[in-house]
């Protein structure tokens, strides 16, 4: 048994927090937050070159066929600086869409592009408030002709081509590769908690779409393309959660009150404690995660839907009570405390809400038991 | 990253299989699957008997203590075969908690402090379970505050060299089953707490050393009270210099801590189960939407202690020495079991209350309920292990003490207020 990365794993996520803090960390994300970027194009474009986008797709089509598990690295790193750049939507969901379900065509088509940095993929499934299921898609397509609206689109407002769940010709729910420079398509972008990762509304006026895997088989290909997203944003919020962590560490060490340093504190100390228990129980959660999706193991849905839970509750854990923490001063836009928070909030709706993948586990654990028991 | 065995582990396993299945005692295997939280489940012989007859049998077979050195008893084995004879050993791992804090903290306390001849004398028999021990420590007015403990060690006035114990300690596991106790005394009260400590080893069947079961709040008596009236030791059953008893208990504590891998469960998998056989409004639990977040959560805690666990066995197997991070199993094991034992209760509705071997699945819940609250304190409080996260895995300052350079006689106590 060895629950753990490779020596070259590791490397890699040095590599990446090097050029990540070479960067300006979590500067880039402030940045983009207080502009109207709709990302960091820079950041965006270094990170194509260091082959990071391209890490789990095929050299066929132009990646660096790498394994998931140094996907999982990489976005943990991206994780830990907030890293205002539309990797999830497009490598973690689209390219994993395509890989998953597209055909050779589609693949080469979009594939070499989204790795290279050169084309931005949305996955574009919500319509509406609530929770999102099968049954609450209106989107249709006619003749080959999308007409709907998906709101919200995370890096709908940057993204070049989408992939949309939407009723076939004869009602059945199907996804759809659709060019999002092309005819029928309006973007809204919409103001949301975490601007540093752009939401917009998409809305489609007989806009073409080509279908992707085959038709009714839309929610099952995208209940699985989101498992595997699941345990790779988990990275990104263990990431998050293991910095606002550290962040609150530093801030107890430093500051003074009553003649000590506030870490001296029970009070704050216990916080600190619990936060540190919720990040370790999410990492190695995510750790059977990783696992699952790398070896392609039968209980990848449990694992992704356990990774998803536990770190989603870990980053708005750690990330709330690194504000608690730094008291007063962490409720100043001038304090990154609060990009933490605005992250952490939005990565727990990303895919569906916590109490979405909670219901999803226990569907799973028991159907996983009734198999066991039949 | 994988679950699988290397060729040599896989090789191990298989033999620690057909051992274990040719002779383990399986005709106790019902009854320890039926066992409860805190209370071994055999009525059909003597479980102490029941305890040390397999404990003797892997000695002889050299699979007692497989990480201790062959000299003293062990296999000499490594940390990995050690966690693969414990996952095969499974249900009849119950019957070694006996032993645990014998072999866990006393030996290798006796191992790192002991004189050879003594290592010869007292670690075989410790290993095949024939003579058991306990952690004579905490005190009535010294629990998390370890170093504040008054029974007091004086030197003999014949000129012997012998010691002279006097005073008590409680929370004893196993004192009453025990015919070994490490016992930390205070011999100089003049200087700080930590600095006037020492340790020794002592037959619990010494003229003046009275063992009285506690009568727990769960209704068994598992822990006890010792009391010392004049207990004679001779020097030589000294660990470490006069006054080095606070560094040679953290040796024990830290021991404590290389427990792991044995993956604290906290009950989950049958709360699964009774959530699937229980109903409300006429369907079962588990499709209610209340039963079903509360059962995510569950399961996330579970099964990150369980890779948790998995995470310390690949760094224990890489060589890495486990450190104060693993405090973490039993903080999260012991609050989970007792709030999921509660939601347990909740389920089974008014029948919650009945708490019998035959009645709602078979009384584990209400057992985890009456024991959990030791667990929470035990080895460790939760206070006390958050403060070791906090101070020595994330490095914040110790709290401000006020006893830390007063001489003991002079510390405020409950009794003796300043």
């Amino acid at each position: 048994m060895n629950l753990d990365f490779s020596d070259e794993q590791k490397a890699l996520k040095d590599q990446v927090r090097r050029f990540l803090e070479d960067r300006g960390g979590v500067a880039q994300m402030r940045a983009v937050l207080t502009s109207d970027a709709s990302y960091d194009k820079d950041l965006y474009k270094g990170l194509a070159e260091l082959g990071v986008l391209g890490a789990a797709i095929p050299e066929e089509f132009g990646g660096v066929g790498l394994s998931h598990l140094d996907l999982c690295v990489v976005a943990e790193e991206l994780g830990r600086v907030i890293a205002p750049v539309p990797v999830a939507s497009s490598i973690y969901l689209v390219a994993e869409a395509l890989l998953q379900a597209g055909s050779q065509a589609q693949k080469q088509a979009w594939l070499p592009r989204l790795a290279a940095g050169e084309a931005i993929g949305a996955f574009a499934l919500n319509e509406g408030e609530g929770r999102m299921g099968p049954e609450k898609v209106r989107a249709s397509v006619s003749g080959g002709k999308l007409t709907g609206t998906k709101s919200p689109v995370a890096d709908g407002d940057c993204a070049d081509v989408a992939v949309v769940a939407a009723k076939s010709d004869s009602g059945k729910v199907s996804l759809y590769v659709v060019d999002l420079n092309g005819p029928g398509v309006e973007r809204r972008t919409l103001n949301s908690i975490d601007p540093s990762r752009g939401q917009a509304a998409l809305t489609f006026t007989n806009a073409p779409a080509e279908l992707l895997g085959g038709e009714g088989d839309g929610w099952h290909i995208a209940t699985q393309v989101m498992d595997r997203a699941a345990i790779l944003i988990a990275y990104e919020q263990l990431g998050g959660a293991d910095r606002a962590l550290e962040m609150a560490r530093d801030y107890a060490l430093e500051r003074m009150a009553f003649g000590r340093q506030i870490g001296s504190f029970q009070a704050i100390k216990h916080m600190l404690a619990d936060m540190y228990v919720s990040a370790t129980l999410a990492r190695s959660n995510c750790y059977y995660g990783a696992w699952a999706l790398a070896s392609g193991a039968s209980e990848l849905p449990v694992a992704a839907a356990t990774a998803r839970v536990s770190a989603s509750q870990a980053f708005q854990h750690c990330s709330k009570n690194n504000i608690q923490v730094h008291g007063g001063m962490g409720f100043t836009f001038e304090y990154d405390c609060h990009l933490f928070y605005r992250r952490a909030n939005a990565l727990a709706l990303a895919l569906g809400s916590v109490s979405t993948w909670e219901d999803l586990l226990v569907d799973r654990m028991t159907a996983g038991n009734a198999a066991a028991a039949a | 990253m994988d679950f699988e065995d290397t060729p040599q582990e896989a090789a191990f396993r298989a033999e620690v299989r057909s051992w274990i299945d040719a002779n383990a005692p399986k005709h106790l295997e019902d009854q320890l699957k039926r066992a409860n939280f805190g209370d071994i489940g055999i009525t059909s012989e003597d479980p102490i008997a029941a305890c040390k007859s397999w404990q003797k049998k892997k000695a002889d077979a050299g699979w007692a203590c497989l990480h201790w050195p062959k000299e003293y008893g062990g296999g000499n084995r490594t940390p990995m075969e050690r966690v693969i004879w414990n996952q095969e050993e499974g249900l009849f791992r119950a019957l070694g908690g006996l032993f645990t804090i014998g072999q866990g903290m006393c030996g290798p306390t006796v191992m790192a402090w002991a004189d050879e001849e003594a290592k010869r004398r007292l670690l075989p028999p410790l290993s095949s379970g024939e003579e058991v021990w306990c952690q004579l420590f905490s005190e009535p007015a010294s629990g998390s505050d370890l170093a504040g403990l008054r029974t007091r060690a004086v030197k003999a006035e014949d000129g012997s060299g012998d010691w002279i114990i006097n005073g008590q300690k409680i929370w004893t596991s196993g004192a009453q089953n025990s015919d070994w106790g490490l016992l930390i005394t205070r011999t100089d009260a003049d200087v700080p707490k930590h600095k006037g400590l020492t340790m020794f080893y002592l037959s619990m069947h010494t003229p003046g050393v009275e063992v009285r079961p506690i009568k727990q709040a769960n209704g068994q008596s598992s822990f006890n009270e010792v009391y010392f009236t004049d207990v004679r030791i001779p020097d030589a059953q000294r660990l470490g210099a006069v006054g080095q008893g606070w560094e040679v208990s953290l040796t024990t504590l830290m021991n404590e801590r290389l427990s792991i891998g044995s993956g604290m469960s906290t009950g989950f998998p049958s709360l699964l189960s009774l959530c699937m056989d229980v109903e409300i409004d006429g369907k079962p639990a588990v499709q209610d939407s209340n039963v079903r977040s509360k059962l995510a959560q569950f399961a996330v805690r579970e099964m990150g202690l369980k890779y948790t666990g998995m995470r310390a066995i690949t760094a224990l197997s890489k060589g890495e020495t486990p450190g104060p991070e693993n405090s973490i199993g039993k903080l999260v094991a012991g609050a989970t079991m007792q709030d999921l034992a509660m939601f347990a209760l909740d389920l089974q509705g008014q029948s919650g209350v009945i708490w019998e071997k035959d009645g709602p699945s078979d009384g584990r819940f209400q057992a985890i309920l009456m024991r959990s609250p030791a667990t929470r304190i035990e080895g460790g409080s939760d206070e006390i292990l958050r403060n070791i996260i906090g101070e020595r895995v994330l490095g914040l300052p110790g709290d401000i003490r006020v006893d830390k350079t007063v001489a003991f006689k002079d510390i405020p106590t409950s009794g003796r207020k300043h």
